[in-house]
């Protein structure tokens, strides 16, 4: 089972939390922190699997994280789950943002939480994997969208006009901000 | 065209969300974030009603700042309003907010559970999977309240639409998981089986994991999955990379459900039917032949999702372990894995041959990979692989690799990361242990285990080197000169110190022949380390000179000018003070005889699981310690004869004088326990706390020395439970009255009643002496939790009781909450003016507050079935240890205070029963069954004692309490 999907910068500022199991508000940012403490001082290049922190279950759980440019994604699981298969799975995860997102960068998992929490729950549903084919996520999300636009179809020319100017898109981290999770020549 | 366009998200939290990550400061953050929640707060107040895309922006900005670490404590009622809208991008963000921010309160529960409802029912399966998902997130026992019932029948309905499946497999797995009493599968069994055969890869995906988890609960139910899994395996691994389209990634197909179904077969043993065990046999070898087939893509992530099949397709061999050629195969692969380039590659196939390495077929063809697995220690970047490689070579290791890998072990140890040191210490130290064929190397080892990672040795393994050395004859010479040697180094650790202090002072004589380490120069050589030593190896060592006064007559004078000294003498540590103090007197009035028996050669230790494996089980958790010591016979053999041991037990129990707490070596339960310490208690280490010279000191005490009694103060604290306390209690396990206690002062005796969650009891306390006992008081203290656990009133007593007279005392007893400990009895007074100081287990368990049960047979089971999670249930398989006369058993099953099922258990020589716990804040449902092998051979007689209860504490203590009465 997945008992937690963290993703965090290099910095260590948390931008998805998704927690399965029940844990204090206190204790979620605590798990974080020390999750972050454990991930981001390792090596590139090492292995992507690491025991868990005291917090999260010790060695009874696994950490197994990517690190894509400027985020990490971070899925602690319990012994039930392949480590490989996992990895393949923030490979899909981050693939499907790319496609949502075209070339996906940290920024827009900030300015678009609920959207990239509604990618995931189409991915992994009480921690239990849902579906793992890319195509079929995007479909479901598509159709969402199509929702979405249709009930706001009278407010849709305002939004469109006004994201020239979204702040966040000129802000002073856009440059690191806007670096892509992917490199660009994805088949 | 992208799914999600940039553009359309709300202004207003994208200008908040600017704002924040503007922030020069934490508390410019702080402040805008207060002031962004009290501008909601205000919106969601005002009289004004929102509009569902003001809603939907203020609930996206609460997520946000939830994101960041801050408590947000309202908004669920707005949530609770969006998510009951009509509109998907209201009703989306009110599941979500809900899922993230998850409230227990009931009202709020009631109020979503509605919502939920009626989008079950709409038949709009987004809405319907938005509900879902808003269940699975939650799984309260409310939601499952409400939905279990409901759940099961949109799974297997025909008409379901597949992405609604797919969420109605992982939320009923999830209800499952948080209240299985509630998700009665019985009627659906079989087509959530059949869901393994769906159309849809999506479908079979989700439902894998439900069926996976309730398999490996309910076994039997869910047997036919076994021959649909391997179908469905055997046509995936059988396709081609194009057959499964978009369920193949980077053309490997369906790698994950690959994986879970290798999982979901590792639930069963080997399939029985040959068809199908072919079957499965050939798609292992397939998956294990495309493991060596050129790659199809360079990728990682094709070769990730290709060897994430063959890891699983191993694991499966492994757990099967019966086909040796499949066995050596997987070997084979892993050994090519451990010196693949890719790390993750490495680490894995170190980590499955851990578990292979058990596999009586495959632990030779493991052993090959040796010097890799050494290499693999010596050069890994990564700590998180070293330590497997670490683990491996645990678990590999055997009589015939056991010096090399201790060696490589050791050598390691001196640039070990800090995080692993104590790990690898144990396991150095319990290899060294189990494949010692000489002890001197045994010696060798842990002395270097002390000098390249002193700090890291815990108290576990210097007492384990102590107690070997002690048992066995041939190696304490050896170790004498050795230790000797090792305190030669200008700098040694403080634990070097301890065990050369200890064993100098046994065995100094062995090595004294040789000029270089003559009497004076072995205590020259100790003495050189005291003042850098903490208090308890100062006291060690001064325990270490009065045996060396006894050893070297020739060493008296020096020594009792070192004891005479004011640093020690007049030392401002008590038990230093005490000690230099006695042992100068000792010294000095003593005749060499007398000097002689107190201060004999420490008796052999008896038997006893080795304490550092103990310790690293408690490090590691149960299962993780795969190499366990060897049976009786060698181990009896190491501890030298079993008579001598006999001897120092009955030494021990003979012995008036109590030993102080110290666990030196983990004797405590051997060493008698009750009168005022003859030297403070509190020390932790000392020589003569053990068996041999605690008898020694009953005969100091003979010839009057010492008998100058200890500081009172410390004689008026209650003494620690006498060892045979725990005996005493469990002979009231399953009575009511009778003799609790025996000396030759004192009878105390019980008589008892319960009824509900009360208790009564009566103790009587007589006086066996013509004299009278003054200041005779008791006390009953409920040591720790017990306290909030039982409530315990007593009367005081008279403080005199004349001789042959028996004094009465009442104790009520309220069981609040189950409790597994006893109140302790301390009973405290003078007798000819010595202190009796006695303290008792006041025969209290959790069983007196039982209400026998009575049930017919199916009833029985059925609740047997419902408890039947792994944690409710408690197991004991036992030899008897008395006869297994049917009368008795069912009058201690009586006594126990359940009812007594007749005609129930399908066997009739078992014995079924049934009782209900009753505390003041629950009632705990409990239920036993004893099976009995009453055709066995007397002597080979036992017993397997089963309890299942509403809570596992109950469950362990019912059953370790029973399984001490047959």
């Amino acid at each position: 089972m997945i008992k937690a999907i963290l993703i965090f910068n290099n910095h260590g500022k948390p931008r998805l939390s998704k927690f399965y199991e029940h844990y204090s508000e206190d204790t979620e940012q605590q798990i974080i922190r020390e999750t972050f403490h454990l991930v981001s001082k390792r090596d590139e290049n090492v292995c992507n699997f690491l025991e868990g922190g005291m917090l999260i279950g010790g060695s009874e759980n696994k950490l197994i994280y990517r690190h894509y440019a400027t985020l990490y994604f971070v899925f602690c699981v319990d012994s039930s789950e392949s480590e490989l298969g996992i990895l393949d799975l923030i490979q899909v995860f981050v693939e499907t943002l790319d496609k949502c997102f075209e070339n996906v960068c940290e920024l827009d998992l900030i300015f678009h939480v609920d959207k990239v929490h509604n990618i995931l729950a189409e991915m992994v549903m009480g921690g239990m994997v849902l579906e793992t084919n890319m195509n079929e996520i995007i479909t479901q999300v598509d159709a969402q969208n199509k929702m979405e636009k249709s009930e706001f179809s009278s407010f849709f020319s305002l939004y469109r006009r006004l994201s020239f100017s979204l702040p966040g898109r000129t802000g002073r981290h856009r440059l690191v901000l806007q670096v892509p999770l992917l490199v660009p020549c994805l088949p | 065209m992208p799914a999600v366009s940039k553009g359309d998200g709300m202004r207003g939290l994208a200008v908040f969300i600017s704002d924040i990550r503007n922030c020069k400061s934490k508390e410019a953050e702080i402040k805008r974030i207060n002031k962004e929640l009290a501008n909601i707060r205000s919106k969601f107040k005002g009289d004004k009603a929102l509009d569902g895309y003001s809603k939907k922006k203020y609930v996206c900005k609460l997520l946000f700042i939830f994101l960041l670490g801050h408590d947000i404590d309202f908004g669920h009622m707005e949530a609770v309003n969006l998510l009951s809208s009509n509109k998907y991008t209201e009703k989306q963000i009110g599941y979500l907010f809900i899922s993230v921010l998850v409230n227990s309160n009931s009202e709020l529960i009631r109020l979503i559970n509605n919502a939920i409802k009626n989008d079950l029912s709409s038949r709009n399966p987004t809405f319907m999977c938005l509900a879902l998902h808003c269940i699975a997130n939650v799984g309260s026992r409310e939601m499952a309240e409400a939905f279990a019932g409901e759940i099961p029948r949109i799974l297997v309905a025909g008409d379901t639409m597949d992405s609604v499946k797919q969420s109605a497999a992982l939320c009923l797995l999830r209800l499952y998981k948080a209240s299985p009493d509630l998700v009665l599968m019985g009627e659906w069994t079989s087509r959530v089986v059949h869901l393994l055969n769906d159309q849809h890869m999506g479908v079979v995906t989700a439902a894998i994991s439900l069926i996976t988890c309730l398999s490996s609960k309910n076994p039997d139910e869910f047997k036919t999955c076994v021959s649909l899994a391997v179908s469905r395996l055997s046509r995936i691994v059988s396709s081609a990379s194009t057959d499964l389209q978009d369920y193949t990634y980077y053309f490997v197909p369906a790698p994950w459900l690959s994986c879970k179904l290798l999982r979901l077969l590792q639930c069963y043993p080997p399939p029985e039917d040959g068809a199908v065990k072919g079957r499965l046999v050939e798609c292992l070898e397939t998956i294990l032949n495309k493991a060596q087939e050129p790659p199809k893509s360079k990728k990682v992530q094709h070769s990730n999702a290709k060897n994430a099949i063959l890891f699983e397709a191993i694991s499966l061999i492994i757990h099967y372990d019966s086909e040796p050629n499949l066995l050596v195969r997987a070997c084979n692969q892993l050994g090519q894995f451990l010196q693949h380039r890719e790390t993750n590659l490495r680490y894995l196939a170190l980590e499955s041959m851990c578990t292979l390495a058990s596999s009586e077929f495959s632990h030779e063809a493991v052993k090959t990979h040796i010097e890799t697995v050494i290499n693999a220690l010596k050069t890994e970047r990564d700590v998180s692989v070293r330590q497997r490689a670490a683990d491996l070579l645990y678990a590999m290791c055997d009589r015939s690799n056991a010096k090399q890998i201790v060696a490589e072990m050791l050598s390691y140890l001196e640039t070990a990361d800090y995080s692993i040191r104590e790990e690898m210490v144990l396991k150095v130290a319990i290899l060294a242990e189990k494949y010692a064929v000489d002890y001197s190397w045994y010696v060798d080892t842990i002395l270097n285990l002390i000098r390249i990672a002193g700090d890291y040795v815990s108290e576990e393994v210097w007492y384990r080197v102590i107690q070997i050395v002690i048992n066995r004859d041939d190696v304490q010479g050896y170790a004498a000169k050795t230790v000797f040697e090792a305190l030669q180094a200008p700098a040694c650790h403080e634990n070097m110190v301890k065990v050369g202090g200890y064993i100098l002072g046994e065995f100094g004589n062995l090595i004294a022949g040789d000029p270089r380490s003559s009497p004076l120069v072995q205590f020259n050589l100790l003495h050189s380390k005291f003042h850098l030593c903490s208090v308890p190896t100062r006291a060690l060592l001064l325990s270490a000179y009065i045996k060396f006064i006894n050893l070297f007559p020739e060493t008296k004078a020096t020594i009792q000018e070192v004891l005479r000294s004011d640093s020690q003498i007049r030392n401002s540590d008590v038990e230093l003070q005490q000690r230099a103090v006695e042992y100068l007197k000792l010294s000095s009035i003593a005749s060499t005889d007398v000097l002689a028996t107190v201060l004999e050669e420490m008796p052999p230790f008896p038997e006893r699981e080795s304490s550092i494996l103990a310790k690293l089980k408690k490090k590691k958790g149960p299962g993780a310690v795969s190499v366990e010591l060897e049976d009786g016979k060698e181990r009896g053999e190491l501890n030298g004869g079993a008579d001598r041991g006999g001897e120092a037990a009955i030494a021990a129990s003979n012995a008036s004088t109590p030993s102080p707490s110290s666990d030196l070596l983990g004797l405590r339960s051997a060493a008698p326990v009750g009168g005022p310490a003859p030297s403070a208690g509190s020390l932790l280490v000392d020589v003569f706390s053990e068996a041999g010279p605690a008898a020694s000191s009953t005969r100091v005490n003979d010839d009057g020395f010492l008998s100058s009694a200890p500081p009172s103060a410390a004689s008026e604290d209650p003494a620690p439970p006498l060892p045979e306390s725990d005996e005493l209690l469990n002979k009231f396990v399953c009575k009511n009255n009778g003799v609790l206690f025996e000396n030759q002062l004192l009878q105390i005796g019980i008589k008892s009643e319960y009824r509900q969650n009360l208790g009564r009891m009566y103790l009587f306390y007589g006086n066996k002496t013509s004299v009278q006992f003054v200041s005779f008081t008791t006390t009953v203290s409920c040591p720790g939790e017990l306290q909030s656990q039982l409530n315990v009133q007593t009367k005081p007593v008279e403080p005199l009781v004349e001789g042959g007279a028996q004094v009465q005392q009442v104790i009520n007893i309220e069981c609040l909450t189950d409790f597994v400990d006893a109140p302790l009895l301390n009973i405290k007074f003078r007798y000819g003016g010595a202190l009796q100081n006695i303290t008792l287990k006041l025969p209290v368990t959790i069983n007196k507050f039982f209400q026998p049960t009575e049930m017919a047979a199916a009833d029985f089971f059925q609740r047997w079935k419902q408890l039947s999670q792994p944690q409710q249930e408690a197991q004991k398989i036992f030899k008897a240890s008395h006869g297994m006369d049917t009368e008795v058993l069912k009058a201690k099953l009586l006594g126990l205070g359940t009812a007594l099922l007749e005609n129930v258990d399908p066997n009739p020589e078992n014995y079924v029963c049934a009782g209900v716990i009753q505390t003041k804040i629950q009632q705990v449902g409990c239920l036993l069954r004893l099976e009995p092998n009453a055709q066995a051979q007397p002597g080979e007689q036992m017993y397997r004692l089963t309890l299942r209860s509403s809570k596992d504490t109950v469950s362990q203590r019912v059953c370790d309490l029973l399984a001490e009465q047959f």
